[in-house]
């Protein structure tokens, strides 16, 4: 039986061949739950902004169909478009244009009445209220960010799309833009980002999905992810280097880094705890040193690294 | 129906012409009205009548046509091709919108934009000629047709083209030359037996043909002729517009 509400977006079997041949996405299969912000993670060419622009139009896939609210996007355009909101990937706008003639814009595009209190409380949340009047050649890089933002978000769409959000953006509006996606996604929007800054979606998300040469390789509870794929690495700093690693300590997950400087260590989070005390036994017990010692948890940039390096 | 995005587009495409109004109307009036100042007063006072009109209003209907059909496709190709070009079609592809509505639009912009630039220029010509209009009826209908029809083959154009150059190349190597050879200047009947013919393969003669007649009562080739062919102009751009939408073509890879 069908769940009772529909998935926010439901993208089934997805595939796109672009013209030139070129396979961006493969059989891609993913459900996006009302209220979450997922997180799209995956290198650059990966297929993200493929992904992206065929949920909103942009893109005609080869295979496959997408659902939002549970309406198909290409036969019910008009009532799954005027829901979805999308910041694209590069700030395209009308340079000539004043800030407020081209959120305006936006709101008419998808259908919206004209709503003067609702653009300038968007305006507003956007630090952009003294720029309402200036045409947007006059902007600084971070404000045409936040005026393509604001076009988005014109015509109060339920789930928003964000194609890469803060790349080449600096750090403080970095921050700006992740306050901004707590509040939305607070005021019961849906969001799915793009990105290819790991910490971003370690930050953001409640659920990650990896993509890598157009197939989603794993989707999974950030927390989830981290706890199943997280490792944890006790690095020890030796007071007289090795040349290689001990006979004794063979068959340990120990490898010697730094010039044979270093012994890392490295170990599941879960169960194998006892053996730190253990290892640290036998090291004395074979009379090796450390002046130093630190342990540390995988981010899930590592954990990226491992499941896109894998053949 | 999506009437407020149609009306988003419309507006925006016309605060575009009021923004580069020296461009898309001042310009084209200055140089149509040089062609009156020396074909009509200076040079025309020393031509015969043609068919009992004289040489200066013979010409105004069709220089009239001229601007109308280059200013047409120019306008409405820039009005679809920016976007492309700067990436800002990807929020019209987003919207609730049909293609429909875009062209309407797109299109509708590009036409009003024509017809005011038309009546604009026949104001100013008379200015510098006398002349009348027997069927003010269909003036209108052919001016608004004409506008619509090369509005929207500047629309085709503007999603055909790739690049700055092809976007001025129809228009150049084959709108030009086709309305110059148009009987804006001269009636058919003045060309030699051979050319009389092979001039009727060229869609501007029925053009400036009916609208002249719409002005004097008299043309090259039958009214209900001119009108057909405009209509069949009309349908070949429609079909070709239909095409790019269903098919994606250059606008959604
Ligand atoms: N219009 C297009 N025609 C052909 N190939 C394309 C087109 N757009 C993107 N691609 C290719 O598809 C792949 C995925 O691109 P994209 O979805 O933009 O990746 P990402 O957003 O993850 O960086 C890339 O290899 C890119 O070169
Ligand atoms: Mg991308």
């Amino acid at each position: 039986m069908p769940p009772l509400v529909p998935a926010a977006i439901s993208i089934r079997n997805v595939g796109k061949r672009y013209a030139s041949g070129y396979q961006a996405l493969k059989n891609v299969e993913l459900e996006i739950e009302r209220g979450e912000i997922f997180a799209l993670l995956g290198p650059n060419g990966a297929g993200k902004t493929t992904l992206i622009n065929v949920v909103c139009g942009i893109v005609t896939a080869s295979e496959g169909t997408v659902l939002a609210d549970g309406r198909d996007v290409v036969k019910e355009f008009r009532r799954v478009r005027a829901e979805i909101g999308l910041v694209p990937q590069e700030i395209t706008t009308d340079l000539f244009e004043t800030v407020w003639s081209t959120v305006s814009f936006s709101r008419g595009l998808f259908g919206k009445a004209p709503n003067s209190a609702y653009l300038d409380k968007l305006l507003r949340e956007l630090s952009l209220t003294d720029k309402r009047n200036s045409k947007i050649m006059t902007l600084s890089g971070g404000m045409k960010r936040r005026v393509m933002i604001a076009k988005a978000l014109a015509h109060e769409p339920k789930i928003l799309f964000l194609d890469e959000p803060t790349a080449g953006v600096d750090v403080e509006l970095r921050r700006q833009m992740w306050d901004l996606v707590r509040a939305l996604r607070a005021d019961g929007t849906t969001i799915i980002l793009t990105t290819h800054y790991i910490d971003e979606a370690e930050e953001m998300a409640d659920r990650v999905g990896v993509i890598n040469k157009g197939e989603l390789v794993l989707v999974e509870e950030k927390t989830t992810l981290m706890k199943k794929l997280g490792k944890r690495q006790l690095t020890l700093s030796l007071t007289r280097p090795l040349a290689e690693l001990p006979e004794a300590l063979a068959g340990e997950p120990l490898e010697l880094s730094g010039n044979g400087t270093e012994l890392v260590y490295t170990f599941d989070r879960r169960g194998h705890d006892g053996n730190v005390s253990g290892l640290l036994r036998r090291l004395g017990e074979l009379g090796l040193e450390f002046k130093d010692l630190a342990t540390r948890e995988s981010s899930l940039e590592d954990i990226f690294v491992r499941l896109v390096s894998t053949p | 129906m999506n009437l407020r995005a149609v009306r988003a587009i419309y507006e925006f495409e016309m605060a575009r012409t009021f923004r580069t109004l020296m461009q898309s109307i001042l310009s084209p009036v200055l140089s149509t009205s040089l062609y009156f100042v020396v074909f009509g007063s200076a040079i025309g006072t020393h031509m015969h009548a043609i068919d009992g009109v004289s040489y200066g209003a013979f010409i105004v209907p069709g220089l009239t046509m001229l601007a109308i059909l280059g200013q047409s496709i120019s306008n409405a190709s820039f009005g679809i091709y920016m976007p492309r070009f700067s990436g800002t079609i990807y929020e019209v592809l987003s919207a609730p919108i049909s293609a429909f509505e875009i062209v309407a639009g797109y299109v509708g912009a590009a036409a009003t934009k024509s017809v005011m630039l038309g009546v604009i220029i026949l104001v100013t010509a008379r200015l510098f000629v006398p002349f009348g209009v027997q069927h003010p009826a269909w003036m209108v209908a052919f001016l608004v047709l004409t506008s619509v029809t090369f509005s929207l083959f500047g629309f085709v154009i503007g999603v055909w083209a790739d690049s700055f150059e092809k976007l001025q190349l129809i228009p150049l190597l084959v709108v030009t030359p086709l309305t110059f050879l148009g009987g804006s200047f001269y009636s058919i009947h003045m060309l030699p037996p051979v050319w009389q013919k092979i001039t009727l393969f060229n869609p501007v003669v029925y053009l400036v043909s009916g609208f002249r007649w719409s002005f004097y009562g008299q043309s090259d080739v039958g009214v209900e002729l001119s009108l057909a062919m405009t209509f069949v102009f009309l349908v070949l751009c429609l079909l070709a517009v239909r095409w790019i939408f269903k098919t994606g073509y250059r606008l959604k890879p």
